[in-house]
């Protein structure tokens, strides 16, 4: 690791002031991708900016019908929150397999939503439960925020404050973990609730998170896991690699789809 | 005996490595410690035009920057392979030049190029970056397909086409003859996957120079800190042996890849004379992936004939092995010695002849890596047992009790004289652990939920206790394979033995103390073990192979039988009683036929004060021994595993895995079953999980945890750890060794069952959910 600047935001305001004072600043919220990134010297910020103690991004508010998480909670609290449990169990559920447990007591549902990685599990979530994403500056859809692998709708200097979205009817996360990182290799978050039904998918395609219209449309006039027995996923678009071709992604995205419409009910 | 041979008593060793308090390399400080960070080559194959150094020279802290023309310009040698080998020609192998630090050319991601030394870790990081090396990057060669293509590029200048030795054993014609003759031929296609060895605690050393002495002294992760004395200084010219002390302190799991002498701990210690400081450098993960040796690398065509009753008539087998780029101290003995020799398996076999082609490849070098040779032998020949049943409709439990040798000693047509076992003992107690019979309804249960359910076994033999050196040095070995150790009772009669075995995660703190207190009948706490410094323990060959019990062991209780006879004597003669009737029991030094007694303190307190000692008796008590061990022993089990595919997914889960072992004698059955636990979590790892990628250019695809898959907890299954044990006949303790046993019988289990699961035997290693899920697909494809 090269050496930084380290410092401590007390709120959002003052981490964005922070952050426009650096001369090559990051934020860093429960560093789980950005310290690795770092110690493999392939980032190397002049200052870090710690958002992961501001007290206003740590609340979990789930009174129906909206569930707010601040963006510093980490996976671990919102595995073991009751609240959400008793309105969304499947965002816990989901939660409570991210990484391993030293990952999950200090990733944060923000960092997670910010780096969007393409193998991430609460981007399918966020997408799937049709979330909104706070920053300090303004309210983003998730529609519009998820832009591709590694992409958001986040502007230089733009800070993640909380996630909000409305508690679904049914909904499920079902997911097949590569076996050497435990990111997904695939996983289908289903949702069903006031704006119909969604179907997010992660891991498997070649440019991130992405919802899968078919399935949606099926699912639409049945919720249940045979009306996906006629959906056709396609090869194409899907990421190959050492762990798996195309084709087994395509097939996992059915398979987990499936999965997750049974979970739900 | 509660603390004896078969006491199951707790390790010795675990308070220290339990609360943090063990002393690995990286653990030690040096007064006057400086850092070294490698400068690495980023390509696979590449010419080095030209190294400017001046923007890293002039870096904050950088002591020195160091290259290859340098270490070779101060006479230290090449990087050499330590086993002989000879050619079917004749002609002897064709090692290429390896340089600590590349001088000209670069064979592998992650050759090592230049040492930067600096006052701290930090820097010379930073320091390393700013080298800058100029490179023209040549063709790769990084599998055995690219090596043996007819456009390969040349890796070494003298290995033409990339081959390193043609060799060969057995008997080509009649194995020809008995295949051709046979009632049926099963023939395969098999690979052995790549592995690395991923050991928690990473490579380091810790150097220092003194200069008034003109003595040096290496602080290293190693499996046997002996050799790597005598190889410094012998081939490397590093230091002189007397001059060199090297320690092995702490060492956190070496599985094969600590026994090598690496470039690193070279330059370390030639670093320390050219800046006068300490130099310390460990290893970080990428660079375990990047340069630690790896294991296996095998493609084979192999061919087994049955007679029209099911006896075999031969086998013929042809296996290219992958070196990697440079030829690493063992790598040689690998895929000769160690694998050829082993191909007759549990079963008699009348007929064998095994050829190797041996090619290097723009990849990490490769050597042993535990079971090294035998995991290869024994994954052939049992998965070409199982097919060759199903090809034959023959019961695979059948087949093998049909072919299983069955009186001792058997000499097998490759070398190998098996002294001792009971095959289809071990396959009894595995079947009948295993619930065999009642597998037809457990399938039809597995069925009803929609999944593939299947059962597989292998009958794994091996050979440990490596091994007589004259066999060996006939065999090529540059050294012969005996164990040293040496027994001081001290004055107050506790005991110190110091062993040229050394332990990195072995328990010897523990089962060589049991060995001790089993002969005298003292506390297991007044016994102290040393080893792992060549200044205190005069000379010893390291473990590995599971060598420690076999032949560390041995060489113990041939240092006892020295001792024992000295007490009896200083016994008779303080009690006044004939030599012959005195025994030594319960910590007491008894005449037999009467209430004389001495205790044990008493015996090593006469021999220091040596006021009243027999006649020309020296004073003292400490007896040293040589061990060589007359045999290979040949651990031997039974392994059965049972599955359940998801064939949405292609996801395996292991739902019972049994291990019928026969170790010989087992000094500490809790040790054992770990290592055997051990073991097979890593032969699962093989079977279901590990593998090294490496692209066409040679890039490492699997360099981190992210993409190489190690076994976790939840990949593993709760194993029934048996035995059923036979004596070894050829050393003292009769103990055959376990260490390696797991990783051995378990990838052909597994796959065997994963196979009998789903229908289909071309099946290779990993077994990944994607791999299995592609063969049940493409048969449901084809069914449609």
């Amino acid at each position: 690791m090269q050496s930084t600047t380290y410092h401590k935001a007390s709120s959002a305001a003052d981490a964005a002031a922070k952050l426009a004072g650096a001369e090559d600043g990051t934020l860093l919220a429960g560093g789980q991708t950005l310290i690795p990134t770092m110690k493999q010297r392939l980032a190397a910020p002049t200052d870090l900016v710690d958002i992961s103690g501001i007290e206003e991004m740590r609340t979990i508010d789930a009174r129906p019908p909206t569930v707010t998480i601040g963006a510093a909670v980490t996976h671990a609290e919102v595995a073991a929150s009751a609240e959400i449990r008793a309105v969304c169990p499947s965002i816990c559920d989901l939660a409570s397999h991210i990484g391993d447990p030293a990952v999950r007591h200090r990733g944060t549902i923000g960092g997670s939503v910010a780096n969007n990685d393409p193998a991430a599990d609460y981007p399918a979530a966020m997408l799937a439960l049709n979330a909104t994403i706070k920053t300090n500056k303004r309210e983003i859809a998730a529609d519009e925020f998820f832009q591709g692998m590694f992409t958001t709708a986040l502007d230089e200097g733009e800070i993640i404050t909380s996630i909000s979205f409305d508690v679904p009817e049914k909904g499920a996360y079902a997911k097949f973990p590569n076996p050497a990182s435990r990111y997904a290799m695939c996983g289908v978050f289903v949702a069903q609730g006031g704006g119909g039904v969604r179907v997010a998918v992660t891991g498997a395609g070649d440019d991130g998170v992405y919802r899968n219209a078919d399935m949606e449309t099926a699912l639409a006039s049945n919720f249940s896991a045979d009306a996906l027995d006629g959906v056709t996923v396609s090869a194409d678009g899907m990421l190959s690699d050492l762990h798996g071709d195309a084709a087994y992604r395509a097939n996992l995205v059915k398979v987990m789809a499936k999965r997750a419409v049974a979970a739900a009910g | 005996m509660s603390e004896g041979i078969g006491a199951p008593v707790k390790r010795k060793e675990d308070k220290r490595f339990l609360t943090g308090s063990g002393r690995y390399t990286d653990d030690i400080q040096m007064e006057n410690q400086a850092y070294a960070a490698f400068v690495r080559s980023p390509h696979a194959h590449a010419m080095v035009k030209g190294i400017d150094k001046s923007a890293a020279e002039a870096m904050p802290g950088v002591l020195a920057v160091l290259d290859g023309k340098q270490l070779t310009g101060d006479g230290i040698g090449n990087i050499i392979c330590g086993w002989a080998i000879t050619s079917k020609d004749g002609s002897p192998m064709n090692m290429g030049a390896w340089s600590a630090l590349a001088t000209d050319k670069t064979r592998y991601v992650g050759d090592a190029v230049v040492a930067v030394i600096a006052e701290t870790k930090a820097q010379a990081r930073e320091a390393a970056e700013a080298v800058v090396v100029d490179y023209d990057e040549l063709p790769v060669a990084a599998t055995i397909g690219a090596a043996v293509a007819g456009d390969a590029p040349q890796i070494h200048d003298n290995a033409p086409g990339n081959v390193i030795y043609d060799w060969e054993i057995g008997e080509k014609d009649p194995t020809d003859a008995a295949l051709a003759g046979a009632a049926h031929v099963t023939e395969m296609d098999l690979t052995n996957n790549r592995l690395s060895p991923n050991a928690m605690e990473p490579r380091a050393a810790i150097t220092k120079y003194d200069a008034a002495e003109d003595h040096y002294t290496l602080y290293t992760t190693s499996q046997n800190p002996h050799v790597a004395r005598l190889v410094l200084s012998a081939f490397y010219q590093v230091a002189p042996e007397h001059k060199l002390r090297v320690i092995a302190p702490d060492v956190g799991g070496g599985f094969g890849s600590k026994i090598y002498i690496y470039p690193e701990e070279i330059v370390c210690l030639w670093a320390a004379m050219k800046t006068k400081r300490s130099i310390k450098w460990t290893a970080d993960r990428t660079e375990a992936f990047l340069t630690d040796a790896h294991g296996r690398d095998h493609v084979t065509n192999a061919k087994m004939g049955f007679d029209a009753d099911g006896n075999i008539v031969g086998f013929k087998v042809s296996t290219k092995a992958n070196f990697g780029a440079y030829m690493s101290l063992f790598s040689s003995a690998v895929p000769t010695y160690l694998y050829a020799t082993l191909l007759s398996g549990t079963y008699n076999i009348p007929n064998i002849y095994c050829e190797v082609l041996a090619l290097y490849t723009n990849t990490v070098p490769i050597d042993a890596y535990r079971g090294a040779g035998r995991p290869e032998a024994s994954y052939l020949v049992e998965r070409m047992m199982e097919t060759a049943a199903r090809e034959l409709g023959r019961d695979p439990a059948d087949l093998r009790r049909q072919n299983f040798v069955r009186e001792f000693p058997h000499q097998t047509p490759v070398i190998m004289n098996y002294d001792s076992g009971d095959f289809e003992g071990n396959l009894n107690q595995a079947m009948e652990a295993a619930d065999w019979n009642g597998f037809d309804a457990r399938k039809a249960e597995s069925a009803a939920r929609g999944k593939l359910r299947g059962i597989g076994m292998a009958c794994y033999i091996e050979a440990c206790g490596i091994a007589p050196s004259a066999a060996v040095g006939s065999l090529g070995a540059g050294v012969g394979l005996w164990e040293s150790a040496e027994v001081r009772v001290n004055p107050v009669g506790s005991i110190e033995i110091l062993t040229g075995s050394h332990s990195h995660g072995q328990g010897h703190e523990t089962t060589f103390a049991q060995v001790v207190a089993d002969r005298f009948g003292v506390p297991l706490d007044s016994i102290q073990i040393v080893h792992g410094d060549t200044d205190k323990v005069q000379f010893g060959m390291g473990t590995y192979g599971s060598r420690s019990g076999p032949v560390g062991m041995s060489a113990i209780a041939k240092a006892l039988d020295k001792v024992e006879i000295k007490v009896k004597k200083i016994g008779a003669h303080l009690l006044e009683e004939p030599e012959e009737n005195i025994v030594i029991e319960d910590g007491q030094v008894k005449a037999t036929g009467t209430n004389k007694a001495l205790g044990w303190h008493e015996i090593g307190l006469a021999a220091y004060t040596a006021h009243n000692l027999p006649a020309d008796m020296e004073p003292g008590l400490k007896e040293g021994a040589f061990y060589d061990p007359l045999n290979f022993t040949f651990p031997m089990g039974c392994f059965i595993c049972e599955v359940e595919i998801d064939p949405d997914t292609g996801k395996t889960e292991i739902l019972k895995f049994v291990a019928s072992d026969d170790f010989g004698v087992i000094i500490n059955p809790m040790i054992v079953e770990g290592q055997v636990h051990g073991g097979i979590a890593q032969g699962v790892g093989q079977a279901l999980l590990e593998e090294v990628v490496y692209n066409e250019d040679g890039q490492q695809l699997s360099a981190s945890y992210m993409d190489y898959t190690m076994p976790r907890a939840d990949d593993v299954p709760n194993y029934d750890v048996l035995h059923h044990n036979t004596k070894c006949t050829t050393n003292p303790l009769g103990i055959k060794g376990c260490g390696e046993a797991g990783a051995i019988g378990s990838p052909p289990a597994v796959i065997n069952a994963i196979t009998n699961a789903i229908g289909n035997n071309d099946l290779s290693m990993p077994a990944t959910p994607s791999k299995v899920w592609a063969l049940i697909h493409s048969a449901r494809m084809a069914a449609e």
